[in-house]
């Protein structure tokens, strides 16, 4: 589980970075990929679509949101610890 | 007071994919009303309709272009690429600042909201694409013109149902003619070719199911259309300094309320909008030979709207070519003037009527001469386009040959 969810992740990462998945490093930012506020949004969308999950996630206080978006590596984490309450 | 030249145009629309293209289908009179090819269709009461058929949005837009235009959008950007390129302007500093785009559309982004209605209501999906808003605003179109080629001026969308282009182009003339704006980007686009737009349409008991005949007097109705159709309108000297071809002079416009029905027209209403257009360009009736007319192919529009210029034009009345190129492309709603302009423009510069085709039945109350299904070479120095929309806001543009 924890494998698909991380590849899934790196592809919805990659698509909107417009990068090969094999570009992408656990620990870079979103906004080391190029990626701004509408692909982050579009990015989570696709997360929620993906897992059939609810993201927590406000674009007016990223910062303020339980959803750690700091790194690639923080954004498999906490979908996985979404995954695991919403699913459990 | 500044003088208004349009110096590019381009279109995508149920006769073709550009200018030429709609211009020889317009002359030869050939009919884009077919079966409608949409989802659900066999739900609808209404079948027929003017697609823009042979295209593929693959081939003109990525994946991240197609998540933010809807069709309409897509469809204006088009339009804009081809009168763009064919002004052969390009916008940077004072003229980008100098430039606008105003754009008419009814629906704006009504087959986004009609997908994602379904998508919640009737498939009970609890999410929608982040990118729903801005897709479906009805100014989505006009400011991704701006965007694409960095137009800074005054910019925004008009709606008044089936009028909206021709209010649109009103405002783009009279922003140049005032000095306020060197070079507009203008016209309009529609897209409600859906199960929703078509839906809501057929409601109004209004809709022909087998064609569009303006002015026979076995007319049965409207069919709806889509498309874009994007002019560059221009301040006069700017375009002769620079050689630009120049395709017509835009020389009045006016608009009026009727103040009485929401969906009934008035004569009064309409003659006051014709009458007035004359009148801002300082032109007698006898001077013009050629009206594209708002021809919806209803009963009540058709006779209001002959009644109208026989009113206006008196004895002129019988000399003046009226036609409806609705009976070729179906009615754009709010992106209808903007290719019926493209009459306008083939009547002065080439020297070709587009007609009415399907007229098989005269009516006594539309006793014009409404160029009856095949084209006419003509001579005109001056023509009129009429549009009278729903809720009574009427909107007419005069035009001149170019030189």
């Amino acid at each position: 589980m924890s494998g698909s969810v991380k590849d899934k992740i790196i592809e919805i990462v990659a698509e909107q970075a417009v990068l090969e998945p094999s570009d992408i490093t656990l620990e870079q930012s979103l906004e080391d990929l190029g990626i701004d506020s509408m692909g982050l949004v579009e990015a989570i969308f696709s997360i929620e679509e993906s897992f059939d999950i609810q993201v927590p996630f406000n674009a007016n206080e990223p910062e303020k949101s339980e959803f750690d978006i700091s790194s690639v590596q923080s954004i498999i984490t906490a979908v996985e610890a979404l995954i695991a309450e919403q699913k459990a | 007071m500044h003088r208004v030249v349009i110096t590019g145009a381009g279109t995508i629309n149920p006769l073709g994919h550009s200018v030429s293209d709609t211009f020889e289908a317009m002359r030869e009179g050939r009919c884009g009303i077919g079966e409608l090819d949409i989802r659900d269709v066999d739900r609808l009461a209404v079948r027929i309709g003017a697609q823009v058929t042979d295209y593929d949005p693959d081939s003109r837009f990525n994946r991240q272009q197609q998540a933010l235009y809807d069709r309409f959008t897509q469809f204006t950007l088009i339009a804009a690429e081809g009168a763009i390129s064919q002004s052969g302007l390009q916008f940077g500093g004072q003229l980008a600042a100098e430039t606008g785009v105003v754009l008419g559309t009814s629906g704006g982004g009504l087959s986004t909201l009609d997908d994602n209605y379904r998508a919640v209501y009737e498939e009970g999906k609890n999410r929608v694409h982040p990118f729903i808003v801005p897709k479906l605003m009805n100014n989505a179109a006009a400011s991704h013109v701006s965007m694409t080629y960095n137009i800074k001026g005054p910019s925004f969308t008009v709606a008044t149902a089936c009028a909206s282009s021709n209010h649109a182009m009103g405002q783009a003339f009279n922003l140049i003619r005032s000095g306020m704006a060197r070079a507009m980007i203008t016209g309009g686009s529609e897209s409600m070719l859906c199960f929703g737009g078509v839906k809501a349409w057929e409601g109004l008991r209004v809709m022909s199911k087998d064609a569009c005949r303006p002015f026979s007097a076995n007319r049965n109705g409207m069919v709806q259309g889509e498309g874009a159709g994007v002019f560059v309108f221009e301040e006069y000297e700017h375009a002769k300094k620079r050689g630009a071809d120049i395709l017509a002079e835009v020389i009045g416009f006016s608009m009026t309320s009727d103040a009485s029905d929401i969906v009934m027209p008035s004569q009064q209403g309409a003659a006051r909008a014709i009458s007035g257009a004359l009148h801002d360009a300082k032109i007698n009736a006898d001077q013009v030979g050629y009206i594209n007319a708002h021809g919806t192919g209803t009963a009540a529009n058709d006779k209001t709207e002959c009644a109208a210029v026989a009113s206006v034009f008196g004895r002129h009345a019988d000399k003046v070519m009226i036609s409806s190129t609705k009976s070729m492309h179906g009615h754009l709603i709010g992106g209808t003037g903007a290719v019926e302009l493209l009459a306008c423009l083939m009547a002065l510069k080439d020297g070709v009527i587009a007609p009415t085709i399907g007229y098989e039945e005269p009516d006594p109350e539309c006793a014009l001469d409404v160029v009856p299904n095949e084209a006419r070479e003509a001579k005109v120095d001056h023509v009129l386009s009429n549009a009278f929309a729903f809720g009574g806001l009427n909107a007419v543009l005069s035009l001149r040959k170019a030189g």
